[in-house]
């Protein structure tokens, strides 16, 4: 028996994210009485391998397999779940973001595996199996037994806390009985941002909403993203007005985010924004209207022109940071 | 081609979410249902793809997993555009047997394209899509914002960590779809909702399947505290706040 937890990499490297989920999979399998194995699928140099077993991951498994080199879920799905049946994995842990999203549900049915989706926590208890997860985006949380042998968890990113070790981990090479012919996914064309902090991996969040006025108003709000080393988003209206880029958009339909600090500057707090940002473990508000409701989820407010305010936060981080 | 656009029923967003039983059930006393938000972005870049002749689109159906009570939604998306409906008659229990009976209705009525959105408001999932692909064996493509045909071919834009990538899968596939595959939702206008009275809703029975999870018990969020407020004239207060008691910068 174990736990498998599949760490995706970016290439070649992991991040905060990868540690976060074999965190949270040793702790799981502390749970069963059993050991968590990392299954990496790519290149990963073996310095970098090693950085799992930091987080308690008993065994590395390295596979490298040219049909798995572009995301095609039938041959990650057919991959993990071989994989898994020669761990004899009675939970398999995955990242609840994009990529997390195309195979976890297609390894449920492959392995007739309930699936615990969304989890930020670990299981209430293991005999029943119960995992305690979101629901009603965000306005209810629910108790939810599974009831297979076999349980699949999808992580929230930001929401585990790191589990450092000083385990050391044995690294095998894997294989798997899949080939080309299998892939069915063509990739013609990639297009990614480099060099930016992404939305979803950062730690400070600093957002903006209708209560901006118009996309010239912005500098700020970048300024002030950049002194923390934060990324920056918006709310709904912001993107459908085309101030800002859509993937910048949190709330309800856009990116769900859990930073440590989300800032939330001109924006009233609807329910389908907050269903995006309410999993944030501090909010601050600026806000001209003091009844607005997004000073009901913050844990600290400024009623005033997000304007006059913003450049003197500015000017209070910068004297702060110089002490 | 033939698309099917999976609907799942849900309460309106601005609900006021309560349990009832002891919080066991979803307390639907003065609840309005609505399409889930993405389910009905889907249906409206299915639409969009039928209105392109070029797109080789030729239906739209929608299915629900249901009982007759959701009949007001599909009523809905058949006004919004769908040309027929199929409800299967079930109370689901989780979202394996959601997929498990639509991926039945691909079967019986063979089509090309499966649509989903990428969750349902009430359960947050992001499952069952990618779950009728694997029942089927279909390729599946999920976090699509793009959907369009050149020459018969599937051009699908999928958002990966930090930019898109530009795929193709053959026919049949499972999307499953997110913000930025349709601008905004279709609305029905008079003529499709007076049209959408005859439409076909066709009931059909559901196949066996366990669910494999169980909901024991809702619990609301765990309450905030108080917001303390700091005075506008004065943010070097927040900052101290911020580094020392929140400990966050």
């Amino acid at each position: 028996m174990s736990v498998l937890v599949f760490t995706e990499n970016w290439d070649g490297k992991f991040k905060k994210l990868s540690f976060e989920l074999v965190s949270y999979a040793s702790k799981v399998a502390e749970m069963l009485g059993t050991t968590a194995t990392a299954l990496s699928i790519g290149n990963v140099a073996n310095d970098e391998l090693t950085k799992l077993g930091g987080y308690g991951a008993k065994k590395i498994i390295n596979l490298k397999n040219d049909a798995l080199s572009i995301l095609d879920s039938q041959a990650y799905t057919a991959a993990i779940a071989e994989i898994a049946q020669k761990e004899d994995a009675k939970v398999i842990v995955v990242a609840n973001n994009n990529m997390g999203k195309s195979i976890a549900p297609r390894l449920s049915v492959r392995l007739k595996a309930a699936i615990g989706s969304g989890v930020s926590k670990l299981p209430v208890s293991t005999e029943p199996f119960v995992v305690y997860k979101r629901v009603y985006s965000g306005n209810a949380f629910a108790n939810v037994v599974l009831k297979s042998e076999i349980k699949i968890l999808t992580l929230m990113q930001n929401s585990f806390d790191l589990a450092e070790t000083t385990n050391e981990a044995t690294i095998e090479e894997g294989s798997v009985s899949i080939d080309g012919a299998m892939v069915k996914t063509q990739v013609n064309d990639v297009q990614k941002q480099t060099g930016k902090l992404l939305l979803t991996d950062a730690e400070i969040v600093v957002s903006g909403g209708r209560g901006m006025k118009s996309a010239d108003n912005w500098a700020p709000l970048l300024e002030l993203a950049d002194l923390l080393g934060g990324a920056t988003a918006c709310s709904r209206p912001v993107s459908d007005e085309g101030w800002r880029p859509h993937e910048e958009h949190t709330g309800q339909t856009g990116k769900i985010v859990a930073p440590n600090l989300y800032f939330a500057i001109g924006i009233s707090g609807a329910t389908q924004h907050l269903a995006g940002v309410s999993a944030s473990k501090y909010i601050v508000a600026i806000n001209t209207d003091k009844d607005a409701p997004i000073f009901e989820a913050a844990q600290y407010g400024i009623v005033g022109d997000a304007a006059k305010v913003l450049p003197k936060l500015i000017e209070a981080v910068k004297e702060a940071k110089a002490k | 081609m033939k698309v099917l656009v999976c609907i799942s029923n849900v309460p309106d967003t601005t609900t006021k979410v309560k349990f009832t039983d002891n919080n066991t059930k979803f307390d639907a006393n003065g609840v309005q249902w609505v399409i889930n938000p993405w389910d009905e972005l889907a249906l409206t870049r299915a639409l969009e793809l039928k209105d392109n002749a070029a797109s080789g689109v030729k239906s739209v159906t929608v299915v629900h997993v249901g009982l007759a009570t959701a009949e007001p939604t599909i009523r809905k998306a058949l006004a919004i555009g769908a040309d027929d409906a199929i409800r299967v008659n079930l109370e689901p229990s989780d979202a394996y047997q959601v997929a498990a009976q639509i991926a039945e209705v691909v079967k019986t009525e063979q089509y090309d394209v499966v649509l989903c959105g990428i969750e349902s408001s009430d359960f947050n999932g992001s499952t069952v899509g990618s779950m009728i692909a694997e029942f089927l064996q279909y390729p599946s493509v999920s976090a699509v914002s793009g959907l369009s045909f050149e020459n018969g071919q599937a051009v699908i834009t999928r958002e990966i960590d930090g930019g898109k990538e530009s795929v193709s899968v053959p026919t049949p596939f499972v999307a499953v779809v997110q913000k930025g595959i349709a601008k905004e939702p279709r609305i029905a206008a008079m003529r499709g909702i007076m049209q959408a009275r005859t439409k076909p809703i066709k009931v059909v029975e559901p196949v066996p399947v366990d669910a494999l999870t169980e909901v024991v018990s809702f619990e609301p969020p765990q309450p905030r505290a108080k917001c303390v407020f700091v005075d506008a004239d004065n943010p070097a207060q927040l900052v101290e706040l911020l580094q020392n008691e929140a400990k966050v910068i």
